[in-house]
């Protein structure tokens, strides 16, 4: 249940897909696009990605979020392209017996993400253009 | 000794290229592919401080050895999520 998209995220598709009646719990973050960074305001994100390599760094995530935490499932969905404010550029969902698990799991997975995945995202402000290099 | 060669983010932009095949007989290991190619775009010296490498989608450190066929690949520091 990892994927790269260039289309809007379907959240509630994922978490029907991974939902199963043993889930006592299930958590979900989405990252969104903000209209402002830096002291600007941002028109649109542009994110890209090493494909082959952030998949297979996502899958080595989850496997050891899975292998972290006593919890079920865990989805990953990172979308690519143009993005506008408001839309979702991430999405995790973690399915647990019990929420604590779920909370720790799920927290985990976006800061690991943030660190080591190879996809970038570019800001489009009213002025110009900027590439984000690093973590926020 | 052919390896593919691929630039991303802000390092694309500098080099005008995502993706070269070299002939890496003259390099030993991965900070020297980098060098060849900052002597073609001077642009990229700005970026060596904070370059991350990879060979064939895993993580690589700037000595580590080159082999015929690899996928390397230079990139900034990630910022998604």
């Amino acid at each position: 249940m990892i994927s790269l998209v260039h289309e809007p995220i379907d959240a509630v598709s994922l978490r029907n897909a991974l939902v199963m009646p043993e889930d006592g719990a299930l958590v979900v973050f989405e990252g969104v696009v903000r209209n402002q960074a830096r002291g600007r305001k941002v028109r649109e994100l542009q994110y890209e990605a090493y494909e082959p390599m952030a998949l297979k760094k996502l899958e080595e995530i989850a496997w050891q979020i899975r292998v972290a935490f006593p919890i079920r499932q865990i989805g990953i969905v990172h979308r690519l392209g143009r993005l506008l404010p408001a839309e979702c550029s991430i999405l995790i969902i973690v399915t647990a017996a019990h929420r604590a698990a779920a909370f720790d799991a799920c927290r985990m997975a976006i800061d690991t993400i943030k660190k080591v995945v190879p996809i970038w995202k570019k800001e489009f402000y009213e002025d110009g253009e900027v590439w984000v290099e690093g973590p926020e | 000794m052919p390896i593919r060669v691929l630039f991303f983010a802000s390092l694309a932009e500098v080099t005008g290229i995502r993706e070269a095949e070299l002939d890496a007989s003259a390099c030993s290991d991965v900070a020297s592919v980098f060098d060849r190619y900052a002597r073609e775009f001077p642009g990229l010296e700005a970026h060596r401080a904070s370059l991350l490498y990879a060979i064939n989608s895993d993580f690589a450190r700037p000595d580590s050895r080159v082999q015929d066929g690899d996928e390397i690949a230079f990139f900034p520091p990630v910022s998604g999520g």
